[in-house]
């Protein structure tokens, strides 16, 4: 097998609140290839967003990465200088933010914001960029992309301002696009749109996906792998139909069932949801041993004591449960 | 026929908005809502669904009475004008909606008691059946009564969704819009929500205008289900009819985009330009992106919503042609 395009190594990303480091994210490690898109699930505060931010050197305190490696490309982008990592971002790596109102510039057109991509990255002259920038929302459905293309962030609605991200996060045809929730704001029938979009990308151009969504179906119809992750830990990592069909992990197990799934109530009438007990954590309280033991239906004595470690699965993939450890 | 008066009943509501108005002529208008006829049965729960902009909420505002119609009727009870235009305190008791955002829609500066006590005051209620109703409906919602001397912040989000749901509850309207109740929240906060407004919903007889863009979610909470396309219902009927048997393209280009997990499928793509409402399309209009659509659909008048089984109706020119075979038109 080739080398993947981008491997995470037993990171960790610290949250430092009065000098002291909480690990908000630990031994996270996984693969993703050319052509690849890499699921990752789990509920709000689970590390999601941060794991995806330290890819792309966009950590800023009380957040940094606290130790491993993100190799991608010759590079360890968890060592890598400000100035290089300025380099990468945008033409090699680039992101779909979860928040896309904190991620565009409210003082610039959107259609400059995209044409500056082809600018900085591509050596594209500014009427050939504008040019291009007004396809790219044609491209991500945005109806009447010249006279959009001339509007402020804030005169666009949420689904429209998500819609000019992804074309920013497309223009330059990135190896790595880091996708946090790309589609939340948006309706099925364009999600759908915009779905087969960064689908066509990765088929045409290679392009390793990062896909991050509390959508299960979307994840299991966008991914080969996914990575369920809770309170900072990728708790199980399989291939996505195997996540579905049979979790390994109690909190996979639960998530899946708490979802009101198309087509359950025509076979089997309608059941009543299953609720996980209890919230996530916060950082600072994680509890000793698993960090899902209080909330588990399934524990054993020994999930409050110690930490499990990763298992392989048989069937392929990895879980971190003493059930199987 | 027996049958019994629907709780709300719409009649041909429209909500047109101006929208602009250039240097010269008059102000374009956005018409939000632009015709819908809708019931809603006692102890029922109508899904809404259809894309962003189509007018779901401004639908809502309407039967809310905070949203003055431009055209139509909203009868609660047989009884016409009991929303619309009333004075806020009659209002209320109409209906009342849960919002999508339990963090912004609760003042952060009145603790729980304070929010559901100032509604029960305005109504004529005194002494300490305000506090048996506070705790009552606490209770109802899985909070417990203790709680109510605390404030949002003190809440995580599932909680404070209780807390908006008890909210919405405790004038006993007649009918709960619920907007978005779930999509802010988490996953398995989201199930118990679920739970909650399915018990309530069974314990206490409301009836629920669901609107939702999670068709999941719709699926497993609706008794019936009505689709809508630039301020126009195309396709309603039972939840069956709707999730197995979409006869509009639209509704069935919606089905086929729900991913879902336990199949991969490469989900249908429609094809035109996103509709501006500003200058809707001539005739049907959703025929720029129908891969149905034939020459006859962009004609005016625009095809009207007919029945084409027992509850279901459809508003499609093709609509017998596109039957499965194997089923009647
Ligand atoms: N700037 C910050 N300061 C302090 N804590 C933070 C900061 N950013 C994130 N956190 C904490 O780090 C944890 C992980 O947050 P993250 O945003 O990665 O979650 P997520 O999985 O993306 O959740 P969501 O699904 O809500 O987007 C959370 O507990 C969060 O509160
Ligand atoms: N107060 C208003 N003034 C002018 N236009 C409005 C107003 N309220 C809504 N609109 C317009 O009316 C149309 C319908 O909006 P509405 O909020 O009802 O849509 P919706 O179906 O609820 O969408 P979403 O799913 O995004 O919430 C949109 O084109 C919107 O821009
Ligand atoms: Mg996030
Ligand atoms: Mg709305």
């Amino acid at each position: 097998m080739s080398e993947p395009l981008l491997a995470v190594e037993n990171l960790r990303i610290d949250l430092t609140i009065g000098g002291v480091h909480h690990a908000a994210v630990k031994d996270v490690s996984f693969t993703i290839g050319r052509g690849e898109t890499f699921g990752l699930v789990g509920e709000s505060g689970c590390g999601k967003s941060v794991t995806a931010l330290a890819l792309i050197g966009l950590l800023r305190p009380p957040l940094s990465v606290g130790a491993g490696a993100i190799r991608f490309k010759g590079h360890d982008l968890a060592q890598i200088g400000a100035d290089d990592m300025r380099r990468l971002r945008g033409a090699s790596v680039s992101m779909i933010f979860q928040e896309p109102m904190t991620a565009l510039n409210p003082l610039s057109p959107v259609g400059r914001q995209i044409a500056e991509m082809f600018v900085l990255h591509k050596g594209a002259t500014w009427v050939e960029a504008e040019k291009r920038a007004v396809e790219a929302l044609a491209s991500v459905r945005v109806p009447a992309p010249d006279r959009r293309a001339k509007d402020y962030p804030h005169q666009l609605s949420g689904g429209m301002r998500q819609r000019v991200m992804i074309a920013i996060a497309l223009a330059c045809g990135p190896d790595l696009l880091l996708a946090d929730e790309p589609t939340t704001a948006l309706d099925v029938t364009v999600q759908a749109e915009i779905l087969e979009l960064i689908r066509d990308l990765s088929a045409a151009r290679g392009t390793a996906v990062l896909m991050i969504s509390h959508d299960l179906g979307l994840i299991a119809n966008m991914c080969a792998r996914v990575g369920v992750m809770y309170a900072g830990r990728l708790v199980e990592e399989r291939e996505a139909e195997d996540v579905f069909r049979d979790p390994a992990h109690p909190y996979t197990a639960g998530l899946i069932a708490s979802l009101p799934l198309l087509g359950a109530r025509a076979r089997h009438g309608r059941a009543r949801l299953q609720e996980i007990e209890g919230v996530v954590p916060s950082v600072t309280a994680f509890p000793a041993g698993c960090r899902f033991n209080p909330r588990c239906a399934e524990r054993l004595e020994r999930c409050a004591a110690d930490d499990p470690a990763e298992t392989a699965l048989a069937a392929g993939g990895r879980v971190r449960c003493w059930r199987h450890g | 026929m027996a049958e019994s008066t629907p709780i709300l009943r719409i009649e041909d509501l429209a909500v047109h908005f101006p929208q602009g108005g250039g240097l010269f002529g008059a102000p374009r208008m956005v018409r939000a809502v632009d015709g819908v006829d809708l019931t809603l049965a006692r102890g029922e729960c109508l899904g809404l669904v259809g894309e962003s902009g189509c007018g779901k909420s401004t639908l809502a505002l309407a039967v809310l009475g905070l949203q003055p119609p431009t055209r139509g009727r909203i009868l609660v009870e047989g009884v016409e004008g009991a929303a619309a235009g009333a004075a806020r305190k009659a209002r209320a008791r109409v209906a009342q909606m849960v919002f999508q955002d339990p963090y912004s829609s609760l003042n952060p500066r009145q603790s729980v008691r304070r929010t559901l006590e100032a509604p029960l005051r305005l109504h004529g209620v005194a002494g300490s059946e305000i506090d048996d109703r506070i705790a009552a409906m606490l209770k109802h919602v899985g909070l417990r009564p203790e709680l109510a001397d605390r404030y949002p912040h003190e809440f995580s989000g599932g909680q404070r969704q209780r807390i908006g749901i008890a909210r919405a509850l405790i004038l006993e309207p007649r009918v709960v819009v619920l907007d978005e109740p779930v999509s802010a929240l988490d996953v398995s906060i989201r199930a118990q929500i679920i739970n909650l407004l399915l018990d309530l919903k069974e314990r206490l007889g409301l009836s629920y205008i669901m609107i939702s863009h999670d068709l999941g979610v719709v699926e497993h909470m609706s008794d019936r289900v009505a689709v809508m396309y630039l301020g126009r219902i195309v396709e309603t009927g039972d939840w069956r009819d709707i999730f197995a048997r979409p006869r509009h393209p639209y509704t069935r280009a919606l089905i086929a985009a729900i991913p879902d997990p336990f199949e991969k499928k490469r989900t249908m793509r429609m094809t035109g330009e996103v509709p501006n409402p500003l200058a809707p399309p001539s005739g049907c209009r959703f025929h720029p992106r129908c891969p149905e659509a034939r020459e006859a659909c962009r004609a005016e008048p625009a095809p009207q919503l007919e029945t084409i089984a027992a509850g279901h109706r459809v508003r499609c020119l093709r609509a017998a042609e596109l039957a499965p075979a194997g089923e009647t038109a």
